[in-house]
């Protein structure tokens, strides 16, 4: 017992010290198992988030339109690839993971359960779901874990070229024709308040939080880094245009932030509980993909095994030429 | 039903960002062989130029050496000192050395 809280003491020191933990590392069962379900959960997200964007490749409005968004969605695919490898040093297996996403018991990101109805959509998505994201994993490059920190190092060298391209298409269709400009005043006004839920609930209502600060896992609550974006994100909103769709929105003089109205939490707790617009199809387009893809998964292991038994034969081969 | 991805081998890829540096590690990934690994590695580690190189390493062969040998390992270089050249006094009359 005295053992095992000097192991937790040492550990705690080590991280205060703003050391890095890596996977050989001695390291506290809850922060393994909070690990494994952030980094995870980060990880389906990335992959999930691929499907309402997908919505839009074949019909995007031009072919530098559509060359984006391909890479932009190869992107989120390379971005749940680091994830799970970053987990998979944690002793998680990248079957289980997937499993665990397809079975519905691991969670992730509530914001791609809601539908891509226009093309606005891929600029409110880029915009304000990926700037959210940035400003989650801006933190997350000083996680206390290595790989988790690496990965993260990775993802923002490329994410911000997709907040770019979001509001680049915003700023076009603002600029535009009235019906294009209010096409985009649509998809703010659905996708705003999702958006800065994604920070998650306020930090009294969010208990892991606490626990995770103290591991330095997070480095910042979710109330901070929600305030952050919305003071970085309204005067872009200004800038082009295009008004937010909460009334009780304004410059607090005194604070030096933007005061904002109340979230509602009973839609983000509903939509986490499986129940939001498109909860179950992007499930089953998941589910669906990976069913099908089962044919090219077996047949590249059976080639490589057909060129591992050609390699293993071809001394005999030789010596009899 | 995915049998056949946990058979998978992970390898471990690392990059070569331009010739006259050496090959760094960015990262790992599951691939059937080594070929496939290398093509993946192509798309998962250098969508934006990289690389001009990439080595892939089936991660099994990797010895690595465990945290707890950090100080039997490490430590015994930290008191000799006078292997760093700011350890010996040459006057400044000398010149570069």
């Amino acid at each position: 017992m005295g053992e095992t809280h000097s192991l937790e003491d040492r550990f705690q020191a080590f991280v205060e010290a703003e050391n890095k933990v890596e996977p050989k590392h001695w390291m506290p069962d809850g922060y393994r198992k909070t690990l494994v379900r952030q980094i995870s959960q980060h990880a389906h997200s990335e992959i999930v988030g691929m499907l309402p964007e997908a919505n839009w490749i074949t019909r995007a409005p031009s072919l530098r339109a559509k060359l984006i968004l391909l890479a932009k969605v190869q992107d989120e695919a390379g971005h749940g690839l680091y994830l799970y490898s970053a987990a998979e040093t944690l002793g998680t297996s990248r079957d289980q993971m997937i499993d665990d996403l397809h079975s519905g018991k691991a969670k992730y990101s509530s914001i791609f359960n809601y539908p891509t109805l226009t093309w606005a959509d891929m600029g409110a998505i880029g915009w304000l779901v990926d700037g959210a994201a940035i400003a989650n994993q801006v933190m997350l490059c000083r996680t206390s874990y290595g790989p988790y920190s690496r990965a993260m190092v990775r993802i923002c060298k490329e994410e911000s070229f997709h907040q770019r391209q979001g509001f680049e298409i915003m700023m076009h269709l603002a600029k535009g024709t009235p019906e294009q400009k209010a096409m985009a005043q649509d998809a703010l006004n659905r996708w705003w308040w999702p958006s800065i839920m994604m920070f998650g609930p306020s930090d009294d209502q969010s208990p892991n939080s606490a626990q995770s600060m103290k591991w330095r896992i997070k480095r910042k609550s979710n109330d901070e880094l929600r305030q952050e974006f919305i003071d970085k994100t309204v005067p872009q909103a200004e800038f082009i245009g295009l008004t937010m769709p909460d009334p009780d929105l304004r410059w607090n003089e005194e604070t030096r932030h933007y005061d904002f109205g109340t979230i509602n939490w009973t839609e983000f707790f509903d939509v986490i509980a499986g129940n939001g617009p498109c909860n179950a199809e992007r499930l089953a387009a998941r589910q669906k993909a990976h069913d099908e893809g089962a044919w090219v998964r077996d047949a590249a292991t059976a080639y490589a095994a057909k060129q591992a038994s050609r390699v293993a034969s071809r001394p005999t081969q030789t010596h009899a030429a | 039903m995915s049998t056949a991805t946990h058979q998978w081998p992970l390898w471990e890829v690392f990059v070569r960002s331009k010739n006259g540096l050496a090959h760094k590690h960015a990262g790992s990934l599951h691939a059937p062989d080594a070929e496939m690994a290398l093509k993946n590695a192509r798309d998962v580690y250098t969508r934006r130029s990289e690389g001009i190189s990439i080595w892939v390493v089936p991660s099994a062969a990797i010895t690595a050496s465990s945290p707890d040998e950090k100080d039997v390992l490490f430590t015994p270089s930290d008191d000799k000192v006078y292997r760093h050249p700011t350890f010996y006094d040459i006057p400044d009359e000398v010149g570069h050395m």
